[in-house]
């Protein structure tokens, strides 16, 4: 891997590249103090309306009510026509292997008799629910929403490669920041977007509540569809009130909900009605804890036999994990093959599963060079990024790997991509190039959809590899150009 | 609409509500204190504060003197308290925050604004700028947020149990203000100059000084002050218009089980539709008030096992 970054704004040489002409143009004409007032306005207005998270154990914000901002910045993220159509393919037929792995894994499992996936790797995953097996869910649809992770490097002498970093297939966040972006780019600065064709993607919502209204339980007309979270303490609590509003759906709470003669009621001011379809952003092991975890406060007692028995469609559906699972995840080019007769149009990233002794004994070797990722982890929390750590932060880190190798994987460092951000830390204010990945949420319903682009998240911290939320990463918005 | 939903609306509603009359009994209260009189006088007036919202236990818990530095305090801005005008706006926007999809961005955005300005005001500053200005600023907001509320909702469901939780929150509050203060006046007043402030005062912080000269066009008589807080329909924060709001929201979320609480609120409506002053002040204002706010909460509990019993209360 090579130790440039690839620009996402100039080339090698330094040059402008012809998609960002425009922009420049007019970041160069614009004044400084109109940026400034302008990212003051921006700030502003997220709070006032909101759009704030609260992060996992910092109980002290949550008790200020000082839910936290992700920082937004203001330099939009521009992809060419041309590239987002190639990455459309991609995603479009990565998503429908991985549901075709599902309905196969919790049927026939022919992947496995084929020798493809190893046996143990899925049936002994945490996440494979042996729950689903044999039941037969709406179009053979698992994964009804997918956010696939991308980010860019330049490797092996090819420039800006698109990889997938992982494919969250589970309760994948993050598309309300991505259309209050751009919401908030165009009250901004509104001249850009004459100046520039960015496709729309604020019909995200009405193309999520078709595509959930095509999966409901067979023979119901007018499905009834509601949002099912874990409450306001939930980190994405404000994204969850967001789709619910902007699909016209109710926003339900386990409590609200109730199961008789394995049927999904929620309880109205005019009586139990009938629900049909749950956009669930509420784990597994929370759903039913008849069936689940005993102590969940969160779902709902029985929901699991009135899905079995058909009655209630769950997206994502129940035991997705096991195909997000970074354990699974170097098969997926290999699922494609298998599923589709076709070679993946997205790259993997090489991947070292450290359960196998001649990879372990590799990373071992190479640590500072490498990332290392827990298998089921998720946020950014609990990897290590070699060459930004420090000798005894690896060390620790190499005890927990040689005493349980199985949990984790092993990658190179991807020379992540870079775009100018704005930069408001101690030593220096300004524009900076500052690492991004790129997550575009892709729909499977009837048809495999998607709005052009997704979420790109910006590691605010100088060298940083990080994006999570969680871990001070921002967003820009994301604009893909109409040709 | 689902019944935990119709909860969170009908408690950010009262507690907006409870807010702005916490802030008018204070503001009244603290009017008249600029009156001369004795500090014991004083004192028992604002420990009058404390009684009407049983608080007295509470206050003795933090508090050693009854005095207007305090109670003010204790009402205003203790976080320790549910009942202050801070704790009312923590609950609003707690209860809106849970529903916020629900809401019009506008709504959601006032409510939170709100919450956000009051919490970031310290109790000295609010006395030292003067309690009078913080009054009139928690009285705006409430009017902002209604007022988008009421200008951008759609007229559905939601905004019957939003606008439910304000009536019945409104009514109560101004049966409580009413009691406290008549009480005060008719017992220790000169009848003359000081009476007229006083008097003024109180119709002040319910917004109807105005409105008492334009409907009576003759000096200030306390019988006349109750009849316009009690009995006058066209009187936005009387018990008559408040009741009748509750009577016409009742019938339009109307279900199954609801016709005992809709039968409560009609009788109560007649009850005071058909009242005259001279016999409510003969039976004895106090007697007559304290009834009204006992049924005003069995309304309440009626309304939460008709529509809202199946979520956990947010009170």
């Amino acid at each position: 891997m090579s130790t440039t970054f690839y620009n996402e704004m100039y080339d090698a040489a330094g040059a402008l590249r012809p998609h960002y002409c425009a922009y420049a143009d007019w970041l160069a004409a614009t004044p400084p103090e109109r940026i400034a007032r302008k990212r003051a306005e921006a700030d502003i207005a997220f709070h006032r309306v909101g759009i704030t998270f609260a992060v996992y154990g910092d109980e002290s914000a949550q008790e200020n009510g000082k839910e936290r901002l992700i920082p937004f910045d203001i330099i939009p993220r521009v992809i060419p026509s041309a590239e987002w159509q190639a990455l459309q393919a991609g995603l479009s037929q990565r998503v429908k292997a991985l549901n075709a792995f599902l309905n196969d894994i919790y049927h026939e499992q022919e992947i496995l008799q084929a020798g493809i996936v190893p046996r143990e790797q899925v049936l002994n995953n945490a996440q494979f629910r042996p729950e689903m097996m044999g039941i037969d869910v709406p179009s053979g649809i698992y994964a009804h929403i997918a956010g696939v992770d991308l980010v860019r490097a330049d490797s092996d002498g090819k420039s800006g490669e698109f990889f997938v970093l992982e494919d969250n297939l589970r309760v994948p966040s993050g598309v309300s920041y991505m259309i209050e972006d751009r919401k908030m780019m165009m009250r901004l600065f509104p001249e850009l977007f004459s100046r520039h064709k960015v496709a729309p993607v604020q019909h995200y919502p009405d193309m999520l509540l078709e595509n959930l209204r095509t999966v409901a339980p067979a023979g119901v007309v007018d499905p009834t569809v509601v949002l099912l979270t874990p409450g306001a303490y939930n980190s994405a609590y404000f994204e969850h009130t967001f789709l619910a509003q902007q699909m016209g759906i109710e926003l339900v709470e386990g409590r609200d909900l109730f199961v008789k003669d394995e049927t999904v009621y929620m309880r109205t001011t005019q009586g139990p009605q009938r629900v049909d379809v749950i956009y669930r952003r509420l784990d597994d092991d929370f759903l039913d804890p008849l069936a689940f975890r005993k102590d969940s406060m969160l779902g709902v007692p029985g929901l699991l036999t009135a899905y079995r028995a058909g009655h209630v469609t769950l997206a994502n559906a129940i035991g997705t994990g096991v195909a997000d699972d970074k354990s699974i995840y170097p098969y997926v080019p290999e699922m494609v093959r298998f599923y589709l007769g076709e070679e993946s149009l997205l790259n993997n990233v090489p991947t070292y599963t450290l359960r196998k002794p001649d990879d372990l004994k590799y990373a071992l070797e190479h640590l500072p060079e490498l990332v290392v990722k827990e298998v089921h982890g998720a946020g950014g929390y609990g990897m290590l990024v070699g060459p930004a750590s420090t000798r005894k932060e690896i060390e620790n880190f190499r005890a927990r790997i040689v005493a349980a190798p199985e949990k984790y994987i092993a990658q190179p460092t991807l020379a992540l991509s870079n775009c100018p951000t704005f930069v408001d830390d101690e030593k220096f204010g300004g524009i900076a190039p500052r690492h991004l990945d790129l997550r575009p949420f892709v729909l499977s319903g009837k048809n495999i959809d998607m709005v052009p682009g997704g979420l790109t998240r910006v590691a605010l911290r100088e060298g940083s590899l990080v994006v999570n939320s969680s871990q001070g990463g921002g967003t820009k918005d994301t604009w893909v150009l109409e040709s | 609409m689902l019944s935990r939903t119709a909860d969170h609306l009908y408690w950010m509603a009262r507690y907006t509500e409870r807010a702005e009359n916490l802030a008018r009994l204070l503001d009244v209260t603290h009017q008249m204190s600029l009156v001369p009189q004795s500090v014991t006088a004083e004192n028992q007036n604002w420990g009058a504060i404390l009684a009407l919202n049983s608080l007295e236990t509470a206050f003795a818990k933090t508090y050693d003197e009854v005095n207007a530095e305090n109670v003010l305090r204790f009402m205003v801005s203790d976080p320790s308290n549910p009942t202050s005008i801070y704790g009312c706006l923590r609950a609003a926007r707690e209860n809106a925050h849970a529903v916020r999809g629900t809401l019009t961005a506008e709504t959601w955005e006032s409510t939170n604004a709100t919450w956000i300005e009051m919490r970031e005001q310290k109790f000295e500053q609010i006395r030292s700028a003067g309690v009078d200005q913080f009054f009139d600023w928690v009285k705006l907001r409430s009017a902002v947020t209604r007022g988008v509320t009421f200008g951008t909702m759609l007229q559905d469901e939601a905004l019957h149990f939003i606008r439910l939780g304000g009536l019945l929150e409104r009514g109560d509050n101004t049966a409580r203000i009413l009691d406290v203060k008549y009480h005060v006046l008719h017992t220790h007043g000169d009848e003359g100059t000081t009476d007229f402030y006083q008097w003024g005062a109180l119709l002040r912080s319910l917004s109807a000084f105005e409105v008492y000269r334009k409907v009576y066009r003759d000096i200030i008589t306390p019988a006349r002050v109750a009849e316009l807080l009690m009995l006058r329909v066209d009187m936005p924060r009387s018990l008559h218009a408040c009741t009748g709001g509750i009577v016409r929201v009742l019938e339009a979320i109307r279900n199954s089980q609801s016709a005992e609480t809709e039968r409560c609120a009609g009788v109560l409506y007649a009850h005071i539709h058909y009242a005259r002053i001279d016999d409510v002040l003969a039976q004895g204002l106090h007697e007559y008030l304290t009834d009204f706010m006992d049924r005003i909460y069995d309304l309440g509990e009626g309304i939460s096992r008709d529509f809202l019993v199946p979520a956990i209360s947010m009170r």
